[in-house]
């Protein structure tokens, strides 16, 4: 499958992200090829969802470039990044659907901004977003009225309203029940193979990473830099990075040992 | 079970290098007394020199919580850096199991991140640096905004903003009908309240009838300017401050940001455009009903004729005076609804900071508005208006 797509549609290179002084993560490379579910893995407050913000356009990266094909993302001009920005879908933690608006409302809006389509053509066009990730209730609700898997639902809706290229997701399945989990990771698959969008996705939930994940980078908390590439579970069968082994097998790393049984 | 509750207490036995505590009684957070009395004892033990060993004896120990092992980690901690030996035998299974866990945390991995070295206090000329330079990148900020704000204005005259008509259409309604009630209230008891003070002073010379002349002057040319826009700041000012700032807190500016919807378009110019078309339509309705509330005082209270205060009223309240507070009103709607949707959108992202937003909307207009009315006053004295 590896060799089907050797096209990258995201290169990473040498990217360092941080806030003012301080560096959260630097030196990291990575290739995200077309059509793959690319994990960006890690332990919590390593900088995962740090670097996915460079890699939207919320942030400035202090180094490094990031490339979507040819074009060096932050060498456009804000105006530039905008457009592009529109071939990049994000679905955020929690969803972060717009509150004052309902589930509908909240997809239909980068349709009424971005294109020309009339009321009607927009209503079924969100319609059809909103049956694909599955939404069959409450799509005149309020944000705040959503269960927390509806929410994530609407929010993916809404990252797909402009059909992206690229879909973006920072810990889709955290917060979700071990079902609602499994579905929304096989929702994400049909998607991939429905549309052929590339799913690039900030995690730690290692049934997810196992499952739909077919790439990915491993960041470390502790030096602050990519220590891992590849698929989660070729790195977790095969890494001798001793973070990374004990993180993939869920363990203790060496050296913090667990207390003794009495 | 009816047990009475004792307070923590424990007693020292020392028998030459070793000293064996025994732990008596309930030590528990809801009733811990003896908390105080345990510390001296302990403080007491670690003053003599030959302590050499710390046993322990919990046969008599009743109901425990986190407040024994505060006493316990308290004691281990005291007696590491002279290495007395901590025998903890004695202390019941659990909570031995706690205290091991307990170092084990405190010895558990680095921080991910190093923590952020406390900041000294700086001297008195370098706060007053910083104070000054912050100060001025944020007076920056404003002229920037404000520059920018107006550019946006002209692109959406031009029909080139992504302003959605329907977000512009409440913002409108919010920032207008919804508003007219405060304000009809607001303005007339100002007017009322100036006919009974003109009464005061006027009566003493029979010239009564001028009381028509204060109200109608007073109101339009400062009172409805000034009070609609200080009702207008604490009512759609602070709700849009604390809108935008709440925004921020759960990523949804961010969400926009992305999708690249300029958020001046977006949620700046709708709010910007009501607030300042609405402001001076509030301050005609409010001139006249301010005008209203003096009447109603002037001829049923104060024996004036309908008839004539309307004549006088008439005669004060020029052409000039409505577009001079018609001009002000205008300045002070942009005046508020840029200051708020600044201070919303650089809001920190905790829930605290919403309020704070809120507030220091409200303050910054209503200060605002005063300084800027004081410029007006001068501007027109020197005009000769």
């Amino acid at each position: 499958m590896a060799n089907e797509h050797k096209e990258p549609v995201l290169q990473v290179q040498g990217l360092a992200v941080g806030y003012g002084d301080q560096s959260v993560q630097h030196d990291v490379s990575f290739d995200v090829q077309r059509g793959s579910i690319f994990a960006i893995m890690g332990p919590s407050g390593c900088g995962k969802s740090t670097l996915l913000k460079a890699l939207i356009g919320l942030l400035r990266p202090s180094a490094g470039a990031v490339r979507f094909g040819a074009k060096d993302y932050w060498g456009l001009d804000q105006a530039q990044r905008d457009d592009f920005g529109r071939g990049l879908g994000v679905l955020f933690q929690g969803g972060a659907l717009w509150s004052s608006m309902t589930a509908e409302e909240n997809v239909a809006l980068p349709l009424q901004m971005f294109t020309r389509l009339g009321v009607a053509a927009i209503d079924s066009l969100v319609q059809l977003k909103l049956s694909l990730v599955g939404l069959d209730s409450g799509r005149e609700s309020m944000p705040a009225d959503l269960s927390g898997g509806m929410r994530q639902r609407v929010g993916l809706a809404r990252a797909l309203a402009l059909d992206p290229q690229i879909l973006f997701l920072d810990e889709p399945s955290a917060g979700l029940d071990p079902i609602a989990a499994k579905r929304f990771d096989d929702l994400i698959v049909q998607l991939r193979d429905g549309f052929g969008v590339t799913v690039v996705m900030v995690s730690h939930e290692l049934p997810s990473l196992f499952g739909i994940c077919d790439d990915g980078v491993f960041l470390d908390a502790a030096t602050h830099t990519a220590i891992g590439h590849g698929a989660p579970s070729m790195l977790r069968d095969s890494s001798d990075h001793p973070t990374v082994h004990a993180f993939m097998q869920r363990e203790r790393p060496a050296g913090d040992a667990a207390p003794a049984q009495a | 079970m009816n047990v009475a509750a004792t307070n923590p207490r424990l007693t020292t036995q020392v028998n030459g290098g070793d000293t064996l505590i025994t732990l008596m009684g309930d030590w528990t957070s809801q009733d811990d007394d003896g908390g105080a009395a345990a510390s001296t004892a302990t403080a007491a033990m670690f003053d003599r020199k030959e302590l050499e060993a710390i046993e322990f004896d919990s046969t008599g120990l009743g109901r425990w919580d986190s407040s024994l092992l505060v006493y316990l980690s308290a004691v281990r901690n005291a007696a590491a850096p002279r290495s007395i030996r901590v025998d903890d035998s004695g202390i019941p299974m659990a909570a031995r199991r706690l205290l091991a866990l307990l170092q084990e945390q405190q010895h558990a991995l680095p921080p991910a991140m190093p923590p952020i070295a406390p900041s000294k206090r700086p001297v008195f000329v370098e706060r007053l640096g910083s104070w000054t330079i912050a100060q001025w990148c944020a007076l920056m900020e404003v002229t920037a905004l404000v520059g920018g704000q107006l550019l946006q204005t002209g692109a959406s005259l031009l029909g080139r903003a992504k302003m959605r008509r329907v977000d512009f259409v409440g913002c409108l309604y919010d920032a207008g009908i919804a508003a007219l009630p405060m304000v009809a209230l607001v303005n007339v008891l100002v007017g009322a309240i100036l006919a009974f003070v003109g009464a005061i002073e006027l009566r003493r010379f029979g010239a009564d009838i001028y009381i028509a002349n204060l109200v109608g002057l007073a109101q339009v040319r400062e009172m409805a300017p000034v009070m609609t826009a200080i009702v207008m700041s604490g009512r759609t000012g602070g709700a849009y401050a604390a809108e935008i700032a709440s925004m921020q807190g759960s990523d949804e500016l961010d969400a926009l940001r992305v999708l690249g919807i300029p958020l001046q378009d977006y949620l700046l110019l709708p709010r910007v455009l009501a607030l300042t078309l609405m402001t001076p339509v509030l301050y005609l309705y409010a001139s006249a009903i301010g005008i209203l509330g003096g009447y109603a005082v002037a001829v049923s209270m104060l024996n004036i004729s309908s008839e004539l205060f309307i004549e006088q009223a008439r005669s004060a309240v020029s052409m000039h005076q409505i577009a001079f507070g018609f001009i002000k009103s205008v300045a002070f709607g942009t005046l508020i609804a840029l200051a708020s949707c600044r201070i919303g959108l650089k809001a920190g992202r905790s829930s605290t900071d919403v309020g704070h937003a809120a507030t220091s909307a409200v303050v910054v207009s209503i200060i605002g508005i005063i300084m800027l009315d004081a410029v007006f006053a001068v501007c027109a004295n020197a005009l000769d208006m």
